[in-house]
């Protein structure tokens, strides 16, 4: 399969050992997570996670399975609050924060079983996604204020807006649970983008894809990233995928950061190689 | 299948919907104040009204929110005991003009309680949730049974009960209130904070990760869930006029639950239905005495064999898309016709 074509981007390192588009470098990154960890009883899941996402990065988390990663998303999220380390999101730190108001100050996520809500439409969906975009009250809601028109004349059109990224505005009306697989995991993603996300989470999104359904993936988060202009982290199995489009990629194993850089430096990598690639290479 | 465009103009919806059913309202006022139909029959059509109430209220909780509380005739029992005291109290000359007042601080103070009982009751699901919801139903029942007077004030006799309520409730108050419930639950449900209360039925997680604040918004359908049962407890004292707690048992709140799920959890048509219909059928059945309660449980056999998720699902009815419909149906075929036309003339020349 080729690689999207795409302008070749600039990394430099940062203090941090992170690795950042050169074009983010002298901007807050959007994430900087330091020493972030999380015991499960005597477990210890994630372990010392450091990490930094410039502004408009595609980065990459992965691993092999049962390494962490869904976990970090959801420290992200707060779905877990973390035992230790801080979570600094554009420069402010989320500690003692619920998943609502992290996702109101910009992280968004898609979920590796894919979370739609199957028995409304899709329009509704999104909606669901742009609720906090709106802002009448609820006697408005009930008395169909003119605030109440507005609101949803702007974010029904909002809607239709995010779901032609996907060429999705004609399945509108059709219920969220009968789309075929893709669909779905594309919806999810239209959604999460309806809540204005700085950084977008997503979590396997090419999962069940076949090649040219994931080769299209690639470019619509790359046009989703050129046209919001927002972060986007992705866990993935599809080495093509996060080869190809990431820019930065952290490997996680056992919980523990074993490597991290662009993808040649990730390829090139002992440690990876031993825990991940190396067995694949083995089979191949 | 692409979203509907709406033919019908979205104000000119909402009219047609409002002169309906002001002239149902109006010739069914006429009929029943004429006399056509006896006062007993005219007394079950505000049953049925007061029936309709209740299901429309508790599907908010069960059918949107996707919660499963037993206790709404608490709930009903709150707004009927407060709505006859105020009724009592009132001169004998202007009780219809408290009669409204009295409705809507019963329905408050039934709301009050939905959200006492709603925050730490909604930390719990499914099975907890409705355990704590049947307790709380039956404390309210067990409280109004044993107590005599509150503050020194000789209120609500005990297992007496209250007796010689003023009987306001009339078809016309009972159906307005019907459509108020109707139009007030319609618009809050098609709305960003009807969608947000959908939202946590399907799915509680992704809900949070699209910014809902989950907790609030099923906190806000238990009380209007409840408040709605207070209005429809109001309507059922002036109705009966008298009150007995032992009424308002768990069985109450079982008939109410079977007409939500009979009708279809999510459905408001569902809910209206079933709601006519089980409660104008055991009076319809009066004559068959021996028998109506046999014929009511095997409707709620077959149906549930046979439709599991009640006789509408989630579907709703809206008057105007099916003039849309008929509409477009219309439109249609004079294209198709005008079509035929233009073939057959083609096939002359």
């Amino acid at each position: 399969m080729s690689k999207p074509k795409r302008e070749p981007v600039k990394l430099v390192p940062v203090p941090s050992v992170n690795i950042i588009p050169e074009r983010d470098v002298d901007k807050t990154p959007i994430l900087e997570v330091s020493h972030l960890g999380i015991d499960f009883g005597g477990l210890t899941a994630v372990d010392d996670f450091n990490m930094a996402i410039g502004r408009t990065e595609i980065a990459g988390l992965i691993g092999p399975n049962g390494a962490g990663k869904t976990t970090v998303f959801n420290l992200l999220t707060k779905v877990y609050h973390p035992t230790r380390g801080t979570i600094m999101l554009d420069g402010r730190d989320t500690g003692g924060m619920n998943t609502i108001q992290v996702n109101k100050m910009g992280i968004a996520r898609t979920f590796q079983n894919i979370r739609l809500f199957k028995d409304l439409t899709v329009l509704d969906n999104v909606l669901i996604g742009l609720h906090n975009e709106m802002d009448y009250h609820l006697g408005g809601a009930i008395l169909r204020f003119p605030a109440y028109w507005k609101a949803e004349r702007i974010a029904k059109q909002r809607a239709l807006e995010l779901l032609s990224i996907f060429d999705m505005q004609d399945m509108a009306g059709n219920l969220a649970g009968s789309l075929p697989y893709g669909a779905q995991r594309r919806l999810e993603i239209v959604r999460a983008l309806g809540t204005n996300p700085a950084l977008l989470l997503l979590d396997e999104p090419a999962a069940g894809m076949n090649p040219s359904e994931t080769s299209e993936l690639m470019e619509n988060i790359q046009k989703i990233r050129d046209t919001f202009q927002i972060a986007i982290m992705l866990i993935e199995h599809d080495m093509n995928l996060v080869m190809g489009i990431c820019e930065g990629i952290c490997v996680l194993n056992y919980g523990k950061v074993i490597a991290k850089g662009t993808a040649e430096e990730i390829q090139d990598n002992p440690k990876v190689i031993e825990a991940y690639l190396g067995k694949k290479k083995e089979e191949n | 299948m692409s979203i509907n465009k709406k033919i019908i103009p979205m104000p000119l919806r909402y009219i047609i919907n409002a002169v309906l059913f002001g002239a149902f309202l109006y010739i069914m006022n006429h009929i029943i104040s004429s006399g056509i139909i006896s006062k007993y029959y005219s007394g079950v059509i505000s049953l049925i009204g007061i029936y309709i109430i209740l299901a429309v209220s508790l599907n908010v909780a069960t059918g949107y929110l996707g919660q499963l509380p037993l206790g709404h005739a608490g709930f009903m029992v709150i707004g009927a005991y407060t709505s006859a005291i105020i009724m009592k109290s009132v001169a004998a000359g202007s009780t219809g003009v408290a009669f409204p007042f009295a409705l809507l601080a019963g329905g408050i103070l039934a709301g009050v309680f939905g959200l006492i009982i709603g925050i730490p009751a909604l930390r719990l699901r499914g099975d907890y949730l409705a355990i704590l919801t049947l307790g709380f139903g039956e404390i309210i029942r067990v409280i109004l049974l044993n107590i005599d007077n509150v503050l020194g004030f000789t209120l609500t006799n005990g297992a007496a009960g209250l007796q010689k309520i003023p009987k306001t409730t009339t078809f016309l108050i009972t159906f307005i209130c019907v459509g108020i419930t109707i139009f007030a639950i319609h618009t809050l449900m098609k709305s960003r904070h009807g969608r947000a209360i959908l939202s946590i039925r399907e799915n509680e997680i992704a809900a949070e990760a699209c910014g809902i604040n989950t907790t609030y918004y099923k906190t806000l359908g238990f009380v209007v869930s409840a408040f709605f049962a207070g209005i429809a407890g109001g309507l059922f004292a002036g109705y009966i006029g008298i009150l007995s707690p032992s009424d308002f048992g768990f069985m109450k709140s079982i008939e109410i639950l079977v007409m939500v799920v009979l009708g279809g959890m999510g459905s408001m048509i569902g809910s209206v239905l079933s709601a006519t219909v089980l409660t104008a059928l055991p009076e319809l059945l009066r004559s068959f005495e021996r028998y109506r309660m046999v014929v009511y449980s095997l409707i709620l056999v077959i149906v549930m064999i046979f439709k599991p998720s009640g006789l509408f699902g989630t579907y709703d009815f809206s008057l105007n898309s099916l003039l849309d419909k008929l509409i477009l149906l219309f439109k249609g075929k004079r294209k198709n016709g005008q079509k035929n036309n233009e073939i057959k003339e083609g096939a002359e020349k």
